[in-house]
């Protein structure tokens, strides 16, 4: 219970590495489809995840919540199958159907035993979902229903009432704010045409990235990848996302709510994948919030003072600039010097950079710790699909920890003066101040 | 040179003890019980130490104090200064952390296999030499004091979830959270941490579980050689609390700041005791994956899919505690339904389990779900090592995992129906119900919110 979840789950997001000899094989399907494989025979297990650019950013504001409802109806209908035939066929070869989906990028992903029956079963299966989804109007209006309550329950909590006034206040009109634009109006006006449309649009041959690692061989990678994209519709590349503007002042957003404590979130807009100050920061944020039970700032709120349980800072590189954010939660009376002290820690961070002992420390976790961040076919998956939906170099595997190594005092000191302005930063409050008990 | 000769008598003992291909059991002279298992994937190693002390074992009063001094455990020794495990284990590339539940604590690390000495050699010392401050609990106090707000106070589901518990057990110490009521947290003291630690924190009453890329030998070697000059405690007996009969359906009612209700039921059913020899355990196992192992299973096809009466519902049991079990269910209703209606709807799914059983494919349907698992979980070393602790940790062992699926394949339909019939029954469910208040309406709340029954 003394989990740091939400620090680790941070770092992951920010972290594209690739262990060194992890052998990638990359390739472009005859469908057209980008297919990246690791053969791993230790498992009789397959993993495959099949990525579009389709996330929330391809949404238009006033039907927010179309890219995310065509993604969740393909598995709940296709090919004349229903929703329970299909999670029944899955259950009986003993399948996981899975999925992702952020901003840039919308994923399926598929889990099955690699022995051939249960191999072939769930791949036609799960072909079937990407290529002839049918989205039945009755579900449709079932979902919306589902999708509805949810967000009216969300309305009334502190987290995700936090979530959407920092997504607003970043992001303004930008398509990245689209994410958290998803209202019961917006759920309401979607019909069956839209999510047609939308996946005509973005689920087509060339918008496909699949990843692959398990037990099956090359050939049979590249058959299965030619099976699940060869009758996706085509279509051209989608448009490119806008860049994120800076935000040139301040802005502060104290929204009053009864609960017991406060939520704090502090934001500007952070960085790209691929970004050349990638790894200054990466290492940086590390130091200042990254790093779980050993960052300044954990160090500051928690452990000296017994402020919150949780506090923490991530960059979240996406296509354009994604949130850098820190977040924490302390009880309501305590909510402005707990805020006072973060900014605090955040400026002293941003004028004055590291110093050499934290770098040294920094480095030696990231470094040493290389191994685990690909332990599993799991973990491999993700920054499989990863690496290939933002065509990162395949080199990254072995440039990783080179990359870490390299980063300087002096680096992260120039990135975070260039990139973060402690003035300009995006903070909202949701919750009280001392006064209002 | 002694050392020596008595660390090769227990390696004897230790190749003697291994029964089974996958975990190499090994037991320190001072009770530790070592539990190894290889997994040559990936060249790290997961490591736990697992103490038999949870929330089960604390006293009205002083709930939440094994929580506590989980905390409190990373708060220094004389050797290790408070903050400074953290530190290490960073330095060296690894991940920690540690967890409370009802039936245990267990702190772990995950690190490149060469650095599973350093790991030892901090938990050894944690073990027996904690030096804890009054400055440094007073400060930790408050962050648990904050874990609960943010885990409990302002999320209205877990308050619900915290009343059933409190109503379904009115004497057995599973009624109280696993976090302590905030009364409790308020009154405690440092040396009821104190008190905790030398009660519980003790070689014979751990076991180490290590899974990865290690060779099982020198796993007992270095266990030896860190663990083995910790001293035995003599442990005071522990006292079987059992939950007087329930006689007769229990209901509560939780008002919090939310906009939809959400229904939470429980009926009291077997833990598994006996691996051989029980079978309802395993029985309420498939029963569950009947009605909640997929997207289609019965409860989300019927009254999700079908009537539209839930936006969600699930069901779950958990065999492996070291106290009595739960048949739980939960679920939101849909607009324009009520928890009664979602309540009525989830009670006649049982009558017509009850009346009618299972088929034969909803039964295949669970047991490949079971085999599957099976495969996938060696994905995953940290899962791996978990199952093993748990197994030991509530008083069964890491022997019966082998078996535990045979035990599920071989669950008939009519064993299903039976322990649907005989558990499932009005007189032993309590119901705990969220009644949604207006946010802007409500006032900040109180910590005597939590004492509504």
């Amino acid at each position: 219970m003394r989990t740091k979840f939400i620090a680790a789950a941070a770092l992951m997001l920010t972290s594209l590495a690739v262990q060194a000899g992890l052998p990638i094989q990359h390739w472009q399907g005859v469908s057209g489809a980008q297919v990246y494989f690791v053969e791993n025979h230790d498992l009789p297990i397959l993993d495959i995840s099949v990525s579009f650019a389709a996330g929330s950013s391809y949404d238009t504001a006033a039907k927010a919540g179309t890219a995310a409802m065509t993604q969740d109806l393909l598995a709940l209908g296709a090919g004349g199958l229903s929703d329970n035939q299909i999670s029944n066929r899955f259950a009986d070869l003993g399948a996981i159907l899975g999925s992702d989906f952020d901003p840039d990028r919308a994923s399926l992903k598929l889990r099955t035993l690699s022995s051939e029956r249960e191999r072939s079963g769930s791949l036609e299966l799960f072909a079937t979902l990407l290529q002839r989804p049918d989205f039945p109007a009755s579900v449709l209006e079932r979902e919306k229903a589902r999708i509805i309550a949810g967000l009216r329950e969300a309305e009334t909590q502190p987290e995700s009432i936090a979530d959407k006034a920092f997504a607003k206040a970043l992001y303004g009109s930008h398509p990245y704010v689209l994410a958290e634009s998803v209202e019961p109006a917006t759920i309401e006006k979607i019909t069956r045409d839209d999510l047609l449309a939308f996946c005509r649009a973005f689920y087509t041959r060339s918008n496909a990235v699949v990843a692959i690692i398990g037990d099956v061989t090359r050939q049979q990678a590249e058959q299965l990848a030619e099976q699940l994209t060869a009758s996706l519709p085509d279509g051209p590349v989608p448009a490119a996302i806008s860049s994120v503007p800076l935000p040139q002042q301040a802005v502060e957003k104290r929204i009053e709510h009864p609960a017991a404590q406060s939520h704090i979130l502090l934001g500007y807009p952070g960085i790209k994948r691929g970004d050349p100050d990638y790894f200054p920061l990466y290492v940086g944020n590390y130091i200042l919030g990254g790093g779980g039970f050993v960052s300044r700032l954990t160090e500051e709120v928690r452990e000296k003072r017994g402020l919150v349980y949780s506090v923490y800072s991530y960059f979240m590189p996406m296509r354009e600039a994604g949130p850098f954010q820190i977040g924490l939660q302390t009880k309501r009376e305590q909510t402005d010097q707990a805020l006072a002290l973060v900014r605090d820690t955040l400026r002293k961070f941003v004028k004055d950079g590291p110093t050499a002992k934290e770098l040294k420390a920094a480095k030696d976790n990231l470094v040493g710790g290389f191994a685990l961040r690909l332990d599993s076919n799991g973990k491999v998956l993700d920054y499989l699909s990863v690496i290939g939906f933002y065509g990162l170099p395949l080199t990254w595997l072995d440039d990783y920890i080179g990359q870490v190594n390299k980063v300087t005092v002096a680096q992260i000191k120039d990135a975070f003066s260039r990139r973060i302005k402690p003035d300009n930063m995006v903070t909202v409050i949701v919750g009280g101040s001392g006064e209002s008990k | 040179m002694l050392k020596r000769i008595i660390f090769l008598w227990l390696l004897l003992l230790a190749s003697a003890a291994i029964a089974d291909d996958h975990v190499h059991e090994f037991k320190l002279a001072n009770g530790l019980k070592v539990l190894v298992q290889e997994d040559h994937r990936s060249p790290v190693v997961v490591s736990q130490v697992w103490y038999r002390a949870g929330s089960i074992d604390e006293y009205n009063g002083t709930t939440g104090v094994a929580h506590v001094l989980e905390h409190m455990m990373f708060k220094g020794t004389k050797k290790v200064p408070a903050g400074q495990f953290s530190r290490i284990v960073a330095a060296a590339g690894g991940r920690e952390n540690a967890f409370t539940s009802r039936d245990y604590t267990v702190y772990f690390q995950q690190l490149e296999k060469s650095k599973l000495p350093l790991s030892m050699k901090l938990e050894a010392d944690r073990m027996a030499n904690l030096n804890m401050s009054d400055s440094e609990y007073a400060k930790e106090i408050q962050v648990v004091m904050e874990e609960r707000r943010w885990r409990t106070e302002d999320k209205p589901q877990a308050q619900v979830g915290e009343q059933l518990m409190s109503t379904v057990f009115e004497v057995h110490p599973y009624g109280r959270p696993v976090i302590g009521w905030m009364n409790d947290l308020e009154q405690m003291t440092a040396q009821d941490a104190r008190d905790w630690y030398q009660r519980w924190y003790a070689p014979n009453n751990a076991t180490l579980v290590v899974v990865g890329d290690v060779d099982p030998q020198q796993v007992f070697k270095l266990a030896q050689k860190y663990f083995g000059p910790l001293k035995a405690h003599k442990l005071v007996k522990r006292k079987q609390q059992a939950e007087p009969e329930q006689k007769g359906e229990r209901r509560a009612v939780v008002k919090a700041p939310a906009k939809l209700p959400y229904l939470a039921m429980a009926y009291h059913v077997p833990s598994l005791r006996d691996p051989e020899k029980d079978w309802e355990p395993y029985a309420l196992e498939i029963l569950s994956g009947v009605l909640d192992g997929n997207a289609s299973s019965r409860l989300s096809r019927n009254l999700v899919r079908r009537d539209r009466i839930a936006v969600d519902v699930s069901s779950g049991y958990d065999a492996v505690n070291r106290g009595p079990s739960l048949f739980e269910f939960d679920g939101t209703p849909s607009e324009g339904t009520s928890v009664e209606d979602l309540e009525l709807a989830i009670r006649s799914e049982i009558e017509n389990l009850k009346e009618n059983g299972v088929t034969e494919d909803e039964l295949q349907r669970v047991k490949a779900q079971v085999i599957a698992a099976d495969v996938y979980k060696r994905d995953s070393m940290f899962y791996q090592a978990m199952q093993i602790g748990m197994m030991e940790s509530t008083g069964l062992s890491w022997k019966a995992l082998a078996e535990y699926p045979k035990h599920l394949q071989a669950v008939t339909a009519e064993q299903v129906q039976a322990v649907a019939r005989k558990y499932l029954v009005d007189g032993q469910l309590t119901v705990a119900t969220l009644d949604p208040q207006p946010v802007d309406e409500s006032k900040p709340k109180h910590k005597e919110m939590q004492h509504a029954h």
